[in-house]
């Protein structure tokens, strides 16, 4: 119970920090917006549905990118990183929380990407849409690890797509699978298999990365 | 208790804490001074845990949740107030009584009026006394204190002063300062690094 706390308290506490500055979520929506209207004026009308997918997926990779680039700037803005690991909580419960948090950003800024993406290109039916939702657990529960490794090394910019794009790739494939397949149920089960592994392993590894 | 022989720390192939021995009984009060880049906030860090040695022994007789670190950064949210980055602290420490705990500090320390401001807000000595407050907000038994005296006014540094004062002999403390003058009357140890 006391970790469940903890992982609501430091959620809470991501939530009203972006909030109060503003800097990711604007960021987020003004991207994925963006991407979705460009995509819709430069490819042709006859590109067909899988082209569609496809770009609707990098538009989420990369507004998710830009979500995790950020991620870990209020911690690493007064070192409050060192404060969060000092206490006696488990640290997995700061990655934890730093996921939800991302998770919710990212849901923020799919309720206006996906709509738009319905209203530009082709309809989303549920699979797709659940192939959406399970493939941001994978990208909130991987992207949060590998940000706070990237943060923690001087190239955050750089550092961060080269360790997050390779992992994305399975997420990327899930994702437009369960959107253009005929059998859509047996990528969701890819991408929960995904998204199950790679909590665990994040979860569990998240202390070494935090610490020396 | 801490005790440290010939430690050391390397970062890469640079060398930033060159065989140091340190020995602070329970309830000593160590006082740590060198020039800049002599490795003082490179020993804090090592003993708060935060950093491990790369040669050499050190051992910190104290739990993670019994040491209050007090590093360079105030280590609080900019976007938060400081009644709610001492909530948060308070609830990642578990401590009873947190808000009456909490409202204590922040009238001690000055900060009563501003509680509800946005830390990023503050003036650096504010924020140092509110980054004080979350040092001492669970009474730790280790006290780690990385140039403490930085940034607060005259006011805030005698405060400071009394608040050593009253710790001294009850809690441990290290103190890595450019002003050790200023805590030379409770000193047990001294650290000179060169």
């Amino acid at each position: 119970m006391m970790y469940l706390a903890d992982v609501v308290a430091l959620t809470r506490k991501d939530l009203r920090v972006e909030l109060r500055g503003r800097d990711t979520l604007p960021a987020m929506l003004l991207f994925v917006l963006s991407t979705l209207v460009v995509f819709h004026f430069a490819i042709p009308e006859d590109a067909g549905d899988n082209a569609a997918y496809g770009l609707l997926w990098v538009a989420i990779v990369f507004t998710a990118l830009l979500g995790l680039a950020r991620a870990w700037v209020p911690e690493q803005e007064h070192g409050v990183l060192d404060g969060l690991v000092l206490a006696p909580c488990d640290r997995s419960a700061i990655w934890l929380g730093k996921a939800l948090a991302t998770f919710v950003f990212l849901l923020a800024a799919q309720v206006v990407a996906l709509p738009a993406f319905v209203l530009f290109f082709e309809p989303l039916d549920a699979t797709a849409i659940a192939g959406v939702l399970l493939a941001d657990v994978g990208i909130c529960a991987v992207g949060s690890l590998l940000s706070a490794m990237a943060a923690a090394g001087r190239a955050r910019e750089l550092l961060l797509p080269l360790l997050f794009l390779p992992l994305a790739i399975p997420l990327i494939v899930g994702g437009v699978g369960a959107a253009v397949s005929e059998e859509g149920g047996r990528f969701l089960l890819f991408l929960l298999l995904y998204d199950a592994v790679f909590a665990v392993l994040s979860w569990a590894s998240f202390e070494y990365v935090v610490t020396e | 208790m801490i005790r440290g022989r010939d430690v050391e720390k390397r970062y890469g192939r640079k060398r930033v804490l060159r065989g140091v021995d340190i020995a602070v009984p329970v309830g000593g009060f160590a006082v740590v001074t060198g020039p800049n880049g002599s490795g003082k906030t490179t020993l804090l860090r090592l003993v708060a845990g935060l950093a491990t040695p790369t040669r050499g022994d050190l051992l910190v007789d104290a739990d993670r949740s019994r040491i209050g670190y007090l590093a360079h950064e105030p280590l609080v949210y900019r976007e938060l107030t400081a009644v709610e980055n001492l909530d948060l602290f308070g609830r990642l420490y578990r401590i009873p009584e947190r808000r009456e705990r909490i409202g204590m500090l922040l009238e001690r320390f000055s900060l009563w009026d501003v509680r509800n401001e946005r830390v990023s807000t503050y003036s650096r000595g504010m924020t140092q006394r509110l980054a004080l407050c979350r040092t001492v907000l669970h009474a730790p038994d280790l006290l780690i204190l990385d140039e403490p005296y930085s940034a607060l006014d005259e006011d805030g540094a005698a405060l400071l002063d009394r608040e050593l004062e009253a710790l001294a002999g009850r809690q441990t403390v290290v103190v890595a300062t450019h002003e050790p003058a200023r805590v030379e009357a409770l000193q047990s140890e001294r650290l000179a690094l060169a």
